[in-house]
C-alpha cells in the first residue's frame, strides 16, 4: 500500500519525532504514517479508553444534591480568630491586592503588677476581606504573626451581587470555627503555656 | 385511498424526523458525558435528564431569528431548509420491514445516494450567505468533506449492490437472509464478507456527518462554529435538528445495507412485518453508538490530513474492495 505516504509532511516537527521501537521491519515506514502499526494500535487503544471511562463510574458528583466534603486542609477560605488579632496591619500591607481592611483603635487597661503603668492594648473595630478582590494567595496567613488567620475548607459562600462579597470579622470568624484541628503535639515536647 | 396513504407516510417521517434527532441527540450527550466520566443531563425532566432535548428545541424556538446585514438574506433563510430536506428525504429511503416504507424502488439505493449528497448543496449555501469569513471557511471545507467522502461512500455501496446483485434495499436485505458463507449453510449478513466495504462505509459516514476526527467544517477551536457561525433560533435548530437526524438516517442505511436491517435469523418472514421496526432500531441504537464512540474518542484530522486521507486511502481501499468483490463473486457462483 502508499507506505512512503505521510500524513504528517505539512508539519515541519514531523520527522524529529522519535521512532518508537515497534520491530524493526517498519524502517521504510515513518512514524508520523498512519499505516504504522504503533498508529493503528493507538487508534484501538483510544477506543479501549473510552469504553472504559464509559463504563465505570464518572468521576462527577451533583453538586447542590450531593456535596463533597473537601480536603480537610483546602483553601476555601479564610477565616480570622478575632482574639489573636493585635492590629498589627501586616496581612493588610502584605495584600497584593490590597483587600482586607483593618481599623482599630487603643484603649488603656489596668497595669499587670500593682503600681506599674497602664497598658495600651490595641482593639479591632473592623477587620473585613473583599472576597472578590481576593485571591487565595495566602499571603496574610503565612504573614500574620500570632495565627489570627486560618484557610478553612469551607467554599460556598456565593452571593448574587460583587459588593456583597465583603465579608466582616463576624462572618470570618465563623468560618475560623471550621479550620482543621491542630495535630497533637509529639510526644516529650510541651505547649507554651497560655499568659 | 392513495392519498390517505400518502398523508400517514408524510406524517409519520414529519414526526419521526425530530423525534429520532432528539433521541439521538441525547444519546450522543449522555455517552459522550460518560465517555469523559461525566454525568451529561441530570435535572430536565428529573429522570436523568430525559427532557433536555425537549427544552433546548422550546429554547431555540424562543430565541430571536437574526440575520446579519450583509447576509444573503434569501440564501442565507432557505439553507436550513436544504440542509434538513436532504435528511427528510434520505429518510423515505429507510426500509424498516418488508412491508412498512415509504417508497419501494428498483434503484432505492441510488436515490439514497443522491439525495444525501443535497445536504452539501445547503452547507455551501448557508457558507457562502452568512457574509461571515468562518461561515465561509467552514462552509468550503465542508463542500470539500462532503465531496471527498462522497466517493468511498459510493463505492462501498458499490460492493454490497455487487454482492446482492439489484440496488432495492428490500433486495439487499432479502439477499443478505439468503447468503451463505461460503456454502456452509451459516446466513450471515454482509458485514462479513464485505468488512472491507462496512469499515470505509462507517468512515465515510462519520465524514459525511462532520463528525470528530472529521469535524473541521465545524472545528469549533478555531472557525467558532464554521458554517452556523451566524445562525440562530429555530434556523440553528434545524443544522441541528440534520445534524442528528442524518446521524440516525445514515445508521439506518448502514445498518439495511451491512447488518442485514429489519431481518434477523430464524425469524419467519410473516413475524419480521411486526418486529421488523424493532430489529431495525436495535440495528440502529449499535451503529449510532459507533458513531458517537468514534466521535468521542479521535482528535480533529487538520484539513490536508482529512483530504489525503479520503483520496489516497479510503478511495483506493474501495475500488480494492470492489475488485474482491467481483473477484470472489465470481468464483462463487
Amino acid at each position: 500500500m502508499t507506505q512512503a505516504q505521510d500524513l504528517e509532511q505539512g508539519a515541519p516537527g514531523a520527522e524529529s519525532e522519535p521512532h518508537e521501537g515497534t520491530g524493526a521491519s517498519n524502517k521504510t515506514l515513518k512514524y508520523g504514517s498512519p499505516a504504522h502499526p504503533a498508529r493503528i494500535k493507538g487508534l484501538f487503544t483510544g477506543l479501549w479508553v473510552t469504553l472504559r471511562t464509559m463504563l465505570s463510574r464518572s468521576q462527577v458528583v451533583q453538586y447542590p444534591h450531593v456535596k463533597e466534603t473537601p480536603h480537610p486542609r483546602a483553601r476555601g477560605v479564610i477565616g480570622l480568630q478575632e482574639e489573636n488579632c493585635t492590629v498589627c496591619m501586616l496581612c493588610a500591607r502584605e495584600c497584593p491586592d490590597w483587600c482586607i481592611y483593618i481599623e482599630g483603635h487603643q484603649e488603656k487597661r489596668p497595669p499587670r503588677h500593682e503600681g506599674g503603668k497602664p497598658r495600651q492594648v490595641n482593639i479591632l473595630n473592623r477587620f473585613d476581606i473583599d472576597y472578590a478582590l481576593c485571591m487565595y494567595c495566602g499571603i496574610c496567613v503565612d504573614v500574620c504573626p500570632f495565627d489570627a488567620l486560618h484557610w478553612s475548607p469551607e467554599y460556598e459562600y456565593s452571593e448574587l451581587g460583587i459588593s456583597d462579597l465583603l465579608h466582616d470579622k463576624d462572618r470570618l470568624g465563623e468560618w475560623d470555627s471550621t479550620k482543621p484541628k491542630l495535630p497533637a503535639y509529639e510526644a516529650g515536647s510541651t505547649m507554651k503555656a497560655p499568659k | 385511498m392513495d392519498w390517505v396513504a400518502l398523508l400517514i407516510k408524510i406524517l409519520v417521517i414529519a414526526v419521526l424526523v425530530p423525534v429520532s434527532a432528539m433521541i439521538t441527540g441525547f444519546a450522543f450527550l449522555k455517552i459522550l458525558a460518560h465517555m469523559q466520566s461525566r454525568l451529561g443531563p441530570m435535572e430536565a425532566g428529573r429522570f436523568h435528564g430525559w427532557a433536555q432535548l425537549l427544552a433546548d428545541g422550546l429554547k431555540f424556538i424562543q430565541k430571536e431569528d437574526i440575520i446579519p446585514t450583509n447576509a444573503d438574506r434569501w440564501v442565507f433563510a432557505l439553507a436550513p431548509g436544504v440542509v434538513l430536506m436532504s435528511v427528510v428525504l434520505v429518510f423515505i429511503t429507510i426500509p424498516f420491514s418488508p412491508v412498512l416504507e415509504v417508497v419501494n424502488l428498483d434503484s432505492q439505493i441510488f436515490v439514497f445516494l443522491a439525495v444525501s449528497s443535497i445536504g452539501a448543496i445547503g452547507v455551501l449555501m448557508a457558507g457562502w450567505s452568512s457574509a461571515n469569513k468562518y461561515s465561509l471557511i467552514g462552509g468550503f471545507r465542508a463542500a470539500g468533506q462532503l465531496i471527498a467522502y462522497e466517493l468511498p461512500l459510493v463505492l462501498a455501496v458499490v460492493g454490497v449492490v455487487m454482492q446482492a446483485g439489484t440496488m432495492s434495499l428490500q433486495g439487499i436485505v432479502s439477499a443478505q437472509s439468503q447468503f451463505e458463507l461460503f456454502g456452509t449453510g451459516i446466513v450471515v449478513p454482509y458485514f462479513v464478507p464485505q468488512i472491507l466495504g462496512f469499515v470505509i462505509f462507517i468512515v465515510a459516514c462519520q465524514a459525511e456527518l462532520a463528525q470528530a476526527p472529521f469535524d473541521m467544517p465545524f472545528a469549533e477551536s478555531e472557525l467558532v462554529s464554521g458554517f452556523a457561525t451566524e445562525y440562530s433560533g429555530f434556523r440553528y435548530l434545524f443544522f441541528f435538528m440534520a445534524e442528528f437526524a442524518s446521524n440516525f438516517a445514515l445508521a439506518a442505511i448502514a445498518a439495511t445495507l451491512f447488518l442485514g436491517g429489519y431481518w434477523i435469523p430464524f425469524v419467519s418472514p410473516e413475524m419480521l412485518k411486526y418486529i421488523g421496526p424493532f430489529v431495525l432500531a436495535v440495528k440502529i441504537a449499535l451503529l449510532v453508538f459507533i458513531f458517537l464512540w468514534l466521535r468521542s474518542t479521535y482528535p480533529r484530522l487538520r484539513e490536508d490530513q482529512l483530504q489525503r486521507f479520503a483520496w489516497m486511502y479510503l478511495i483506493p481501499l474501495s475500488l480494492v474492495n470492489i475488485a474482491l468483490t467481483g473477484v470472489f463473486k465470481v468464483v462463487t457462483v
